[in-house]
């Protein structure tokens, strides 16, 4: 199903909850709308699914302009982040529901399939309040999946569930959508979330959809500044450059460093480094910064180091367990080829060298 | 503050029989004076439980809570001198950001010069002084949030602060920022903190310990680098790392292991008792090997997913599924290749009964 939004706004009294945007959510595949609280995520899902009508511009599917239909005469499930099932019908009676409306046959054996697949077959004949969280977001979830929508809409799904069982449905859901039936719309503040789903992302920032396109080229290729800003967690390390006289760049005031940039571009850059861009150990052709280790944040899989440098606080993202002492000395190495110029207004000047993608 | 021992069982329900009665199996546990610590583990596991007892709100079914020495058993949370942050906020809308960080020293009828002191000091660290004539109403769910935080670390002469999951509201950016500051106004003010979450980069990040819990019980108390490099339990390898440990069968023979009826040897020296465990290594320590290098197997490539810095990757071991962190400087394998995984290395661990064999030395 192709759904297009075309020139939509959406404003509610004086406060603008969406400027003008276009966005036709690849068919079949899922879209992640990245931003964080306030972005606009919510608002567009609702002009989405008809819960609320666009200020101004147009929704088609599949060509037909649905703009002013109510949500009961569009076909989209929806998820949200409260766990909303039927409290007084059983988890089976729940994923029947929208099977019962439409009449369908098999109903039993639809709904005993769903369940396996979600994991929740042992408590088809309890309530959902006798459930855990996510026991009650997977019958929200195996409901949705029974109406066999072609637009899924889901808005933070995962975010009230443990850490561990959100990374558990979440592959399992990943593994869901692969299969490709419905046009899935997925929206959460968190940049890893986004990058675990793959499919595409819609990065928004306060009403603006900022940019759109396959999840890891939007990652690697941030068209400005924003997009960057939003698409990174922990924070993408930026540090203001201008162009010295000898051709390269002073970076922060501080540093020299001999980066060739294209003569059309101005005088005054930004210079972002991801934190997974900075490493302890030298490769050739790297650029070093001295520091001293401000904190050691050891996360599990990652340790974050924050330093605190001549080119001002940056975060890096080493990977394992780094026992590093407060104080301590520490030199930071990159490539420059892993380095992001964006032009001091914002937009990008040039990306890190393209990578061996994957997908 | 205070030294803080338990030894202590609770359940909420009369005469507790098998475990599952128990929403805390008996324990016996101590937090040091001016230590940072995190209870950890998925819902249900009993650590809201532990912490209520802890602050006073609920008494234990059986055994002590010791302060200093004291038995404090049965006193109120105000008797025992904790401060509590929550998950949503709790402050006075019509009050201003300074009055609400006074309101707990007012309470204590705090001097006002001290009074005065201490708001702007926690404001500060805070990074709230720009807000302090502010009235709290008009701010976002974030910023009152930071307040309910200043509050509960305002006074300087409390046993304890207990947070209860405080960042759940707040946004990925701004929880950096929170992180990192919790942690220099511990090294700072050197308070008692514990606190309770489900998220393990918080627990890790914020804590010197952290206590791992699972259906009733402390599984393991350990530092970060403990809990990540030696998981004492297989729920803690699986619990802690994104994604967890991955664990396969296998049979210990001497001078090595099998894994689906394929030899490995250990080239460390390593002597495990014989009989059948668990092989475990870490998404992150698992790298490719050669063929018949002694301590690799082949596998196909299921899945290979971009995750910006690095590639995971999913590879299919016989019925098993092994998850592998490869760095980006490489292209890593495709979908359908056969790759080496070097199962052994000097990070690989091994659990009978979920417990970690030690090497037999």
């Amino acid at each position: 199903m192709q759904l297009s939004l075309d020139h939509i706004t959406k404003t509610v009294g004086p406060s603008v909850h969406l400027y003008p945007l276009s966005l036709a959510p690849v068919p079949g595949a899922v879209t992640v709308l990245l931003g964080a609280t306030q972005a606009g995520k919510t608002s567009l899902m609702r002009v989405m699914a008809g819960l609320d009508t666009a200020s101004s511009g147009r929704v088609l599917v599949d060509g037909e302009d649905v703009t002013r239909r109510p949500v009961r005469e569009r076909n989209v499930a929806m998820v949200y982040q409260q766990f909303v099932n039927y409290p007084s019908m059983t988890v089976a009676q729940n994923i029947a529901s929208p099977l019962r409306l439409r009449g369908e046959r098999d109903v039993e054996a639809r709904v005993r399939a769903l369940a396996a697949r979600l994991h929740i077959e042992p408590f088809l004949d309890r309530l959902p309040a006798e459930l855990s969280g996510g026991q009650q977001q997977r019958v929200a979830l195996a409901r949705a999946l029974a109406k066999r929508a072609p637009l899924m809409l889901l808005d933070e799904p995962l975010v009230n569930l443990d850490y561990k069982l959100r990374e558990e449905l979440r592959e399992e859901l990943s593994a869901l959508f692969a299969a490709g039936e419905a046009t899935v719309v997925y929206a959460t503040t968190e940049p890893g979330e986004a990058l675990l789903l793959g499919g595409h992302t819609a990065v928004m920032d306060a009403g603006e959809l900022l940019q759109y396109g396959p999840t890891a080229e939007v990652f690697h290729r941030p068209k400005s500044l924003r997009v960057a800003r939003a698409f990174s967690d922990p924070p993408m390390n930026l540090l203001p450059a201008r162009r010295s006289a000898q051709g390269g760049l002073r970076v922060a005031g501080a540093l020299d460093w001999p980066l060739d940039l294209p003569l059309s571009a101005g005088d005054d850059f930004v210079l972002g480094v991801r934190a997974g861009g900075l490493r302890e150990r030298a490769q050739p052709g790297d650029l070093a910064i001295e520091g001293r280790v401000e904190l050691a944040e050891i996360a599990g899989s990652d340790t974050f180091v924050h330093v605190h440098s001549a080119v001002g606080e940056l975060v890096a993202q080493l990977v394992g367990v780094h026992k590093l002492d407060l104080g301590a000395p520490i030199r930071l190495y990159l490539h420059p080829d892993q380095l992001f110029v964006f032009d001091a207004s914002g937009p990008l000047v040039r990306a890190p060298l393209a990578r061996q993608g994957a997908h | 503050m205070a030294l803080i021992e338990l030894d202590l069982a609770h359940a909420y329900g009369p005469d507790p029989r098998t475990d599952e009665d128990y929403a805390l199996l008996p324990l016996k546990m101590a937090f040091r004076d001016g230590g940072a610590y995190a209870l950890l583990g998925p819902s249900g596991c009993g650590k809201t439980t532990m912490l209520n007892i802890i602050s006073g709100l609920l008494v234990p079914s059986q055994g002590t809570v010791r302060f200093d020495g004291r038995d404090v058993t049965r006193e109120s949370p105000q008797q025992r001198n904790i401060a509590q942050v929550f998950q949503f906020p709790v402050i006075y809308d019509t009050m201003t950001v300074a009055q609400n960080l006074a309101f707990p020293l007012r309470n204590r009828k705090v001097p006002q010069a001290e009074i005065h002191q201490r708001v702007g000091r926690i404001a500060e660290m805070l990074e709230l002084s720009g807000q302090l004539d502010h009235r709290a109403a008009g701010l976002s769910a974030d910023q009152k949030q930071k307040i309910s935080l200043g509050r509960g670390l305002v006074r300087s002469d409390v046993s304890a602060v207990l947070f209860d999951e405080p960042l759940t509201v707040i946004d990925p950016h701004l929880k950096w920022q929170l992180r990192r500051k919790l942690k220099q106004i511990h090294h700072e003010l050197k308070l008692t903190l514990i606190y309770v979450t489900h998220d393990q980069v918080e627990a890790l990040t914020f804590a010197d310990e952290v206590v791992v819990m699972s259906r009733g019980r402390a599984v393991q108390k350990g530092t970060a680098a403990d809990l990540f490099e030696r998981p004492a339990h297989t729920f803690v390898g699986h619990f802690i790392g994104s994604p967890g440990m991955n664990f396969l069968p296998a049979q210990a023979v001497r001078g090595g292991v099998l894994v689906n009826e394929q030899p490995l040897a250990f080239q460390d020296g390593r002597r495990l008792p014989e009989g059948p465990v668990k092989l475990g290594i870490r998404p992150e320590y698992l790298r490719l090997g050669e063929p018949g290098d002694g301590r690799s197997l082949p596998a196909r490539v299921s899945r290979v997913q971009d995750i910006g810095t690095y590639f995971l990757l999913s590879c299919e071991l016989g019925e098993h599924t092994l998850k592998c962190r490869l760095g980006a400087e490489a292209a890593p394998p495709a979908v359908g290749d056969t790759v080496h995984l070097r199962l052994l290395d000097a990070h690989t661990c091994f659990y009978r009964d979920e417990q970690l064999v030690e090497n037999m030395a």
